[in-house]
């Protein structure tokens, strides 16, 4: 044996590159392969089959479909868990383990399970582990399976692959790249159709890349040449249809990439899945698909095993044992239920019989489930041969194919089971869907290539491509892989598994059945059948048989589980996409990083939290605080939202969507303005500024422009006034600049703006230049100092900062974060929409009655304001305050009456103007100053505090209106 | 995923689109019974069949109307709110019947 193990001559291997010899460990152990082997093929090579532990009984498993099909062959490569064995190539240096084992894949000290198992039954997860105490299930049991059940390790530190997606378009897309596939890919591009050819294998050709015969190779040859030479097509390999949506929309796994692909017409020619049979130890390692040998010993020259039984019911199964013969491997009998089987050149046949059970050894050669050893032959009926026990290292299984329907499914086509060939069938396929090969029950090659240049061709004909439509293929007389009805008793010491990812053996199924669960998706939720990662490809047709059998219904009426995307397991990385945010930055950001902020994401947007170091952080916050109460500050508001509402009816529609009146404001002025929805819920506040009778600037809260905005479009599809609205958030820059010196700071940067008291006073806006920068200038009062909003063009905002932050140095202006500015607006008792309101929250509730006119006949929440107002307050926002720290207060502590919650902290702070903790509350609508409330803090004791008003600092404004 | 044809902008991705519920009739601000307002805000229909909704194409911010069929989740036409077909409603978020 070489050190790359045994391998069959030069005209097998197609996937190999002989000149590369790769090494890689498995459980510890040095291997070598060569390049374009995987895991499996490599293992196998050397002898090696066992790949994982079973999910439930952990039984050894080794390769089932070397497609990347089913469970068995799940192992840890690295830091990455769940990796298919026989899909992942190998490469230098790999470090591969098996899983769900404990100790070691050989030695798994848990393989005791499989003694026990009659202690497990099926569903024993919802019924089980209950006692003996309150909770156990969570706190003892629940861990204990999880660990037992655990399916590789995840490591937190392993680096992440650049995953990213790709958005594409197609005329036709063609799922699956074998015969029919390439076929219907020739037929649409060559009538001009644009077409994408998704394969999931590295190479095209699909079963003709494994399948015996010269005549068969020169076919597969001659298509790829024809496709590689046609213009219009484009090839996607290692490509998984995950998923087919609504309009031709499809999700496409492409090793770390997702495509999005948007097809205007689709071909599925995903082929068939072929059928394992079910018979006691059928799980065995030694024990795969037939088709699972032929790509062993064709695309990597393994021979597969020494001497083997062929178990099938149909033309493929004659085929595999001639290929095993043909390879060197002794086949000591084709094992065919059939009562008049064909004959085979390759072995003598066992018609009219099947397998009852097989038999294993364990790795020193006494009996065990390591490898298969022999099987035991079961005669189906008069005429058939005796049973008896057949010597074999390899069984290969062809029971039949189930089309590859889950694609079609997920679109909307039904399942139907034709009695006769017992197998599914596909039909009421959806519009601009077509099918061909196995998945529209073609058999032989001739028919694969006929229904796919059919289908291909109706494809583009539907698009107007190349004259007429074609109609589908008509659905051709099925020879060559018919299935049998196998039968389906349950073995009387069972390990006959139907589902090999959770180890469900037929009596599970019949329990399921008798424990009252007959629909199917019942049955599927009870046992777990068919949602492992194999998703039923290999156990769906069985559970169908066996629940009808037990129902007394037929398949037909049974079916198959609803299926659903993603069609194979996907790594969320590759859903997640490439995991970078997209932020805003303001025209100001950079200044604010060289000024040494600590920056937090408020929506989209990062802003300025405080500036300063993060150990020094109260400190700094303070200091702010009392730069805005004694000197000068700025704050970058660019995120604030603005909007343009311009035309004659301006000032109507501000009339009818905000609570107070805007008709009545003079130009040059601005007021407050709140909103509340149709149900009378505060939903956003802002400044109105009237720049002209037409004109109005407007603005909202970072986060909400983009609904306020939205809102006021929708209600103009009603209104039809005659105004226009602009959103212009991202063309301003702002500053607010606060304190007892904003005022001459600004006077010194301003030549035709006049900033006394007696020429802009308090909710004034004035147009003109600041700092040399054409400026909007909007005297608010949110700090509770002389306030000046500065909202600039977006391209002079720096510039704008810039020439504050010097003209402003000898006043000591400084810049101030988010958290100084919460705790100014807490001391002046402004509320914070979203903070301090949520979804029920009236201007009634806050205080802010005064924010609503009486005298106007309409406004869009005036009805339900009304309305609740005669319903009564049940709530109302107070405030409090403490001369203790007492941080344990904090945001959502509730409201206690007795053991009576009534409301909850929206915010507080320790106010160091103010030398206490202040906050805001909800509490019960008799709350008033002069009372207390009863907080519950976050340690859970009651702190009972006074109700104050909440307007903490410079109750009668005299400041901000300065 | 859905497509749908904007009347402004063509047919794009259903994501790009908002939906602003179906066009129902309001009260009276004025008039209404408590009891009918409460219902107008809280309760939706919820039709099985061909209904009138609000869309928007969110990055144009464009308002119209599409006519979907509940039951197939089928689209069958869109138009902007001032080219109502004849027959159709006569626009607005409440406005028109309550289909």
């Amino acid at each position: 044996m070489s050190e790359v193990g045994a391998r069959l001559g030069w005209a097998y291997g197609s996937r190999l590159d002989r000149s590369r010899v790769v090494a890689f460990r498995f459980e510890g152990r040095g291997y070598s392969g060569y390049a374009g082997d995987t895991i499996a093929s490599a293992l196998a090579a050397n002898g090696r089959y066992v790949l994982s532990r079973s999910f439930k009984y952990h039984r050894p498993r080794g390769v089932l479909t070397m497609a990347g099909q089913d469970a068995n062959s799940l192992v840890q490569v690295g830091p990455e868990p769940n990796v298919f064995a026989d899909g992942r190539r190998i490469e230098a240096g790999m470090e591969v383990w098996g899983q769900n084992y404990a100790g070691s894949l050989d030695r798994d000290r848990n393989a005791i399970l499989d003694r026990l198992s009659a202690f497990l039954p099926v569903g024993f997860y919802y019924r089980a582990f209950w006692g003996p105490t309150k909770d156990a299930f969570l706190k003892l049991w629940e861990p204990a399976i999880r660990k037992r059940a655990g399916l590789g390790r995840i490591s937190l530190d392993a680096p992440a692959p650049d995953y990213d997606k790709a958005y594409r378009f197609c005329d036709v897309a063609v799922i699956g790249g074998g015969p029919a596939g390439l076929s219907a890919a020739l037929a649409a591009a060559r009538a001009g159709a644009e077409v994408m050819l998704v394969e999931q294998e590295p190479e095209l050709g699909g079963s003709l890349s494994y399948r015996r015969g010269e005549r068969l190779q020169e076919r597969r040859r001659a298509l790829l040449e024809a496709v590689a030479a046609q213009p219009g097509i484009t090839v996607l390999t290692e490509a998984t249809c995950a998923g087919c949506y609504a309009d031709g929309w499809l999700a496409i796994e492409q090793r770390t990439r997702l495509h999005k692909l948007r097809a205007k017409a689709l071909v599925v020619a995903a082929g068939g899945f072929e059928q394992p049979v079910v018979f006691r130890n059928n799980d065995l390692p030694g024990i795969m698909l037939g088709s699972a040998a032929q790509r062993l010993i064709r695309h990597y020259a393994v021979k597969p095993g020494s001497r083997a039984v062929v178990l099938t019911c149909n033309a493929e199964g004659y085929e595999v044992a001639a290929d095993l013969a043909e390879a060197g491997v002794e086949v000591a009998a084709i094992v065919d239920p059939r009562p008049a089987a064909a004959e085979s050149a390759a072995a003598r046949v066992l018609s009219g019989s099947s397998l009852r059970e097989a038999e294993g050894r364990d790795e020193r050669g006494g009996r065990g489930l390591w490898h298969l050893q022999r099987v035991l032959t079961e005669p189906l009926g008069q005429g058939a041969p005796e049973a008896a026990w057949i010597d074999c290292d390899l069984l290969c299984v062809s029971g039949g194919t189930m089309p590859a329907y889950q694609l079609p499914a997920q679109a909307g086509a039904r399942l139907t089971f034709e009695e006769r060939g017992q197998r599914f069938a596909i039909e009421r396929v959806p519009e601009r869907m077509w099918l061909a090969g196995a998945t529209a029950g073609a058999s032989t090659l001739d028919e694969a290539l006929d229904s796919g240049a059919r289908a291909g061709a109706a494809a583009a004909a539907s698009l107007g491509f190349g004259g007429r439509g074609q109609a589908a293929p008509a659905r051709t007389e099925a020879s060559r892989s018919d299935s049998f009805d196998w039968p389906l008793t349950a073995h009387p010491r069972g390990k006959d598994f139907v589902d090999f990812d959770e180890d469900l053996q037929v009596k599970d199924i019949e329990n399921a059945v008798a424990e009252g669960y007959a629909e199917l998706e019942l049955v599927k939720r009870f046992s777990t059948v068919g949602m492992g990662p194999s998703q039923g490809r290999q156990a769906a047709l069985a559970t169908a048989k066996i629940v009808a059998g037990a129902t007394g219904r037929s398949v037909a009426e049974v079916g198959v589980t609803t299926a659903r995307p993603p069609f194979a397991a996907m790594k969320l990385g590759v859903l997640a996409g490439d995991p970078l945010t997209q932020h805003r930055h303001t025209p100001m950001h950079h200044r604010h990083l060289e000024a040494g902020a600590s920056m937090q994401p408020v929506g989209a947007w990062w802003r300025p939290s405080y500036y300063g170091l993060a150990a020094r952080r109260d400190e700094a916050i303070a200091a702010e605080v009392a730069a805005v109460r004694n000197g000068v500050a700025m704050l970058d508001v660019s995120t604030l939202g603005s909007l343009e509402v311009r035309g004659p009816d301006a000032a109507e529609l501000l009339n009818r969507l905000y609570t107070l009146r805007y008709d009545s404001l003079p130009v040059g002025r601005t007021r407050y303005l709140l909103l509340v929805n149709e149900m009378g819920s505060i939903i956003d506040d802002g400044m109105a500024y009237r720049i002209a009778e037409d004109h109005f600037y407007v603005t909202a809260t970072t986060g909400a422009v983009g609904a306020v905005y939205q809102l006021m479009l929708f209600m103009n599809a009603e209104w039809r006034l005659r105004v226009d609205v602009l959103n212009a958030t991202a063309a301003f820059a702002a500053v607010n600049v606060t304190g007892p010196q904003a005022r001459a700071l600004l006077a010194a940067l301003s030549d035709d703006i006049d900033f006394s008291a007696e020429a802009l006073p308090y909710l004034h806006g004035r147009q003109g230049r600041v700092a040399g920068q054409p400026a909007r200038v909007l005297r608010i009062g949110f700090t509770g100092e002389a306030s000046y909003e500065l909202h600039v063009p977006a391209s002079r905002g720096e510039a704008l900062w810039d020439r504050l932050m010097a003209a402003g140095a000898p006043l000591g202006l400084r810049p101030y974060g988010l958290e100084a500015s919460r705790i100014l607006r807490l001391e002046k008792g402004h509320i914070i929409i979203g903070q301090d309101t949520d979804a029920m929250s009236t201007p009634d509730q806050v205080g802010m009655a005064w924010a609503v006119s009486k005298k106007k006949p309409y406004f869009l929440g005036k009805r339900s304001l009304e309305q609740r107002r005669r319903v009564g307050l049940g709530r109302r926002l107070v405030g409090f305050e403490t001369a203790e720290r007492a941080p344990e207060i904090a945001e959502s502590c509730l409201v206690m009456e007795g053991e009576r919650p009534v409301g909850f902290v929206t915010s507080t702070c320790w106010s160091p103007t103010l030398n206490k903790r202040i906050g805001l509350a909800y509490a019960a609508p008799e709350a008033a100053p002069g009372q207390s409330i009863t907080i519950r803090d976050r340690a859970g004791a009651a702190r009972v505090v006074p109700v104050v008003a909440p307007h903490f600092y410079d109750p009668l404004n005299a400041r901000q209106s300065l | 995923m859905k497509i749908m044809t904007c009347p402004l902008n063509g047919p794009r991705n259903i994501d790009e689109f908002a939906y602003f519920g179906p066009l129902r009739a309001r009260p009276d601000p004025e008039g209404a019974s408590d009891a009918d307002w409460t219902r107008y805000i809280f309760h939706a229909p919820n039709p099985v069949g061909v209904i009138r909704e609000w869309w928007c194409h969110t990055p144009t911010n464009f308002f119209f109307i599409a006519e979907r069929d509940t039951a197939s989740d089928e689209i069958l036409r869109t138009y902007a709110p001032d080219e109502a077909p004849a027959g159709g409603p006569d626009g607005g978020p409440a406005g028109g019947d309550s289909a």
